[in-house]
């Protein structure tokens, strides 16, 4: 081997609102209580993960008009969670998704400023945006973005947000108790940003935190979406999780760097994954299949297609064959507050492809659903899932993984006891933290890496 | 519920910093440059919950701390800079068990709809003990950090102009809590069924749309955080005039006022009591707390030293909203003692040197108010409401289906 091994960086996304989430199961517990949270970061941070991450929603979902009942609803508040589990873990990254639709440059760059102090350098922000008049009707803007708008309004809110973090440099703070000089510097934190979405200045009241900033992670698939994670963020989400499928997309988005003049090892390549252990391979198929039964029910099967039919089809059966009437095309959905229904760009030549498929082998609508949906990325011996892993990894389809657990909160448990022991055998995963910042755990640089902050104020570590 | 006897008196303490006093960070018990990090602030809320305290208040800003009322100045021989109190309360919540934690929170420049969550969540994190403080800032340069608004400048504070502004920014503050407040009860306390015969997660019947319509923003709603622990968390507001008062009366679980002597006291608490009966909440517990700021020694003479000391560094005499109390823990127990006969139902202690002055309030000024029976010896409840005798309310929707 020319080639030293890469090192795997692996993470747990805490189950939201999804149809992954088994809640019936009876292992499953409540998806808002802190001890819940507290749970599944320890475990996390028990198998030495990079980071702890957890999405956002502000809206529920509607279908038909209706509050969607059929999967968890309901989730506490991002930066709240992660500030209180930084009391409960020392080293464990926090990552939180923000969408910068809903919220202002002044307060976000607070709240994660304040996260990152409240945690010793260990705040990332998933920068999310979004245009929907839907969700802008919990907040005071509105429904008001223009769709074309939202990565010039991200990339903006992102680069004033960056602006806000570098108004103090580290060492403006002496608090020396003597002389009586607290500020080096009278004009510590002060900034002007003038732009096509945000005219802004005066002075940010948070002094620099241990990580400078927070790490930057970006989740979307869209040419901008990879053209915006190439110039901007540390790591990028995808959802490719087939071998092929994942070096495509990791030779895109890699190739893509050099023209904004960064490196290979400069943005991380994470995609989500699910996984589903047995004691043998064909042990961890059988409940795969039975996981997937429990995820997929008669009614969710049929909300589902509703997605690409945009009508309502409760009429049918799901354990029989495919609608016969062709989608609904149009600008109102039937479905709202749902990140998948923009994953069918042509819902009528989605409908023939399934018909066919369900013809040709006889599936119901609900076999259909659970043979075409999303499938455990992972299934078989911890041996095998760790081998599995670790050859994606090698091979330039990722950088690592953020797992998905199927069960809340103690899902992610025999991965941490049975998966990551098999990994560290390897050398491909850490056996204990190097260093106490998220961006240590990346291996990214410090933004403040050679600049002058002897004099900044001791950090604690937890 | 609460089994606090009436003659019992409640106590909060307020944190800033390292304490009120501009020149506090001097002290040497100060930790001025620890100021940012977790574990200053859980050794100080640390402090407070050793003396029984009902609750510790946490104090933030869009916008660095200033000399003066409205604009910013450029001095650097005082703190600067602070964390968001919300997300302080919340690193701390874990690490305590019994005292409230009510944090900051600005209406003029922050959604209704983030900040319930959040502190619906900070209830959760806190298992039943969480509040707010609302606050609206008229300042200029906080508007500007945001860009969205600009708030017209307020001249002189009598002038019906500066009425005007303060008015509607107190109006808006009182529809921030209305929705704040549907918010917390969008979800009924059984919404979240887990129905595995029929597939259904929640009962979509106990949720519900708040549909809030005002003059500076309309809120659809549900929440997406269901109804959090006490049911409705603690609303609290510092109010030093009538529309304070009145949002007080309107909206708030606790008004936190600023008597100087036990008459003033009276009149600001029939006022309060007379606005909480107008807006149909007579019936409601509503405790108001006289605000003092406090220097605490073994000697009044010790503590008056240490305040010159403080304000000769500070290069001049320390003011403030509040009365300012200079002496030992014996005697803080009788003024607050004479202010409660003006029907004050708690105190909230602004300790001048978070340092000094905090362990002085639990460790002196709590024993010697539990030696005359007026303040608990052991935390009677789990939650904020039950330590301030509130019952947990019934959620509104729920009542109008019933």
């Amino acid at each position: 081997m020319s080639k030293p091994l890469k090192q795997i960086h692996l993470a747990a996304h805490f189950p939201g609102v999804n149809n992954t989430t088994v809640w019936s199961d009876p292992a499953a517990g409540s998806h808002i209580e802190f001890s819940s949270f507290a749970h599944f970061a320890r475990t996390a941070e028990r198998a030495k993960f990079d980071f702890l991450f957890l999405a956002e929603g502000l809206r529920l979902r509607e279908q038909g008009g209706k509050i969607y009942d059929l999967d968890v609803v309901g989730r506490p508040d991002t930066f709240t969670v992660l500030a209180a589990l930084a009391a409960v873990t020392d080293r464990l990254g926090l990552t939180g998704t923000i969408n910068s639709t809903f919220n202002e440059p002044y307060e976000v760059a607070r709240q994660f400023a304040s996260l990152d102090h409240l945690s010793g350098g260990r705040s990332a922000w998933n920068v999310v945006t979004s245009w929907d008049a839907f969700t802008g009707e919990n907040f005071r803007r509105g429904g008001f973005l223009p769709q074309e708008e939202r990565y010039s309004r991200a990339k903006e809110f992102l680069a004033t947000a960056h602006e806000l973090f570098d108004s103090w440099r580290g060492d403006e703070i002496l608090a020396d108790q003597a002389t009586g000089t607290f500020l080096r510097d009278a004009q510590a934190g002060a900034f002007v940003h003038r732009g096509q979405h945000f005219d802004i200045h005066g002075r940010f009241n948070v002094p620099r935190s241990p990580q400078g900033r927070p790490v930057i992670f970006q989740a979307g698939d869209s040419d901008e979406g990879r053209e915006f994670a190439a110039s901007s963020a540390d790591a990028i989400f995808s959802r490719y999780s087939t071998l092929k499928e994942g070096q495509a997309f990791y030779t895109d988005v890699k190739d893509r760097l050099a023209q904004y003049g960064r490196r290979h090892d400069q943005l991380l390549i994470l995609p989500a994954a699910t996984f589903v252990l047995g004691d043998t391979d064909q042990e961890a198929a059988e409940l795969a299949r039975w996981v997937r039964r429990q995820q997929v029910s008669g009614a969710t099967a049929l909300k589902h297609l509703e997605f690409v039919w945009n009508r309502d089809l409760s009429a049918y059966d799901p354990e029989g064959p495919l609608p016969d009437v062709d989608p609904v095309v149009s600008e109102d959905h039937i479905s709202r507050g749902r990140a998948q229904v923009r994953m069918y760009r042509d819902p009528v030549a989605i409908a023939r492809e399934w018909r066919q498929l369900a013809e040709a082998n006889k599936w119901s609508i609900r076999d259909l659903v659970i043979n075409t949906g999303n499938r455990q990325t992972f299934v078989g011996s911890p041996a095998t899932v760790a081998q599995t892993i670790n050859d994606f990894v090698q091979a330039d389809a990722s950088d690592g993984f953020i797992l998905v657990p199927h069960i809340t909160p103690g899902g992610l448990d025999p991965f941490a006891d049975k998966v990551v022991p098999l990994l560290q055998e390897q050398g491909v995963f850490r056996a204990d933290y190097q260093g106490t910042t998220l961006r240590d755990h990346l291996g990214l640089a410090h933004p403040d890496a050679g600049t002058g902050t002897a004099d900044a104020p001791e950090r604690a570590v937890s | 519920m609460s089994s606090t006897p009436a003659s019992h008196l409640h106590l909060a303490v307020a944190l800033d910093g390292t304490g009120w006093h501009p020149a506090s960070w001097r002290e040497p018990v100060a930790r001025p440059r620890d100021l940012f990090t977790a574990g200053y602030w859980a050794d100080l809320v640390a402090e407070a919950e050793r003396g029984l305290l009902d609750l510790v208040t946490l104090e933030d800003g869009l916008g660095p701390q200033s000399s003066h009322f409205l604009d910013p100045d450029d001095r650097t021989d005082r703190i600067r800079g602070r964390l968001d109190a919300v997300l302080v309360a919340s690193r701390v919540a874990p690490l305590t068990r019994h005292i409230g934690l009510v944090p900051t929170v600005v209406s003029t420049h922050t959604e209704p709809f983030h900040i319930s969550k959040a502190i619906a969540t900070l209830d959760y994190v806190s298992t039943g003990r969480a509040g707010l403080r609302v606050q609206v800032s008229g300042r200029p340069n906080e508007a500007a950090h945001f860009g969205r608004r600009t708030i017209r400048r307020i001249e002189a504070y009598d002038s019906p102009a500066a009425q005007d502004v303060i008015t509607e920014l107190f109006d808006e503050a009182a529809d921030y809590v209305e929705v704040v407040r549907r918010l917390w009860d969008s979800w009924e306390d059984d919404a979240e069924i887990r129905d595995t015969a029929t597939g259904r997660f929640v009962d979509r019947d106990k949720l519900h749309y708040i549909d809030f319509e005002g003059r500076h923003f309309s809120v659809k709603g549900p929440s997406i955080t269901p109804r959090p622990p006490q049911g409705q968390p603690l609303v609290t507001a510092l109010a030093h005039q009538p529309v304070g008062y009145q949002l007080v009366a309107r909206q708030a679980d606790i008004g936190y006022v600023t008597p100087r002597d036990a008459d003033q006291a009276r009149a600001l608490v029939a006022e309060i009591r007379a606005g909480q009966q107008a807006a149909g909440r007579a019936g409601d517990t509503l405790h108001v707390f006289g605000d003092l700021v406090v220097f605490l020694d073994d000697s009044r003479a010790q503590a008056e030293a240490r305040r010159d000391r403080l304000d000769a560094l500070a290069g001049e005499p320390y003011t403030s909203d509040a009365r300012i109390f200079t002496g030992t823990a014996t005697q803080l127990a009788d003024v607050l003692e004479e202010l409660a006969t003006g029907g004050l139902t708690g105190f909230r202690l602004r300790p001048a040197v978070a340092g000094h002055d905090l362990p002085r309030i639990s460790r002196d000024l709590v024993p010697e108010l539990q030696r005359r029976g007026r303040f608990r010896d052991a935390y009677e409840a789990d939650t904020l409401r039950g330590l301030l005798g509130l019952a947990r309310p019934a959620n509104r929707y729920a009542a109008s289906v019933a």
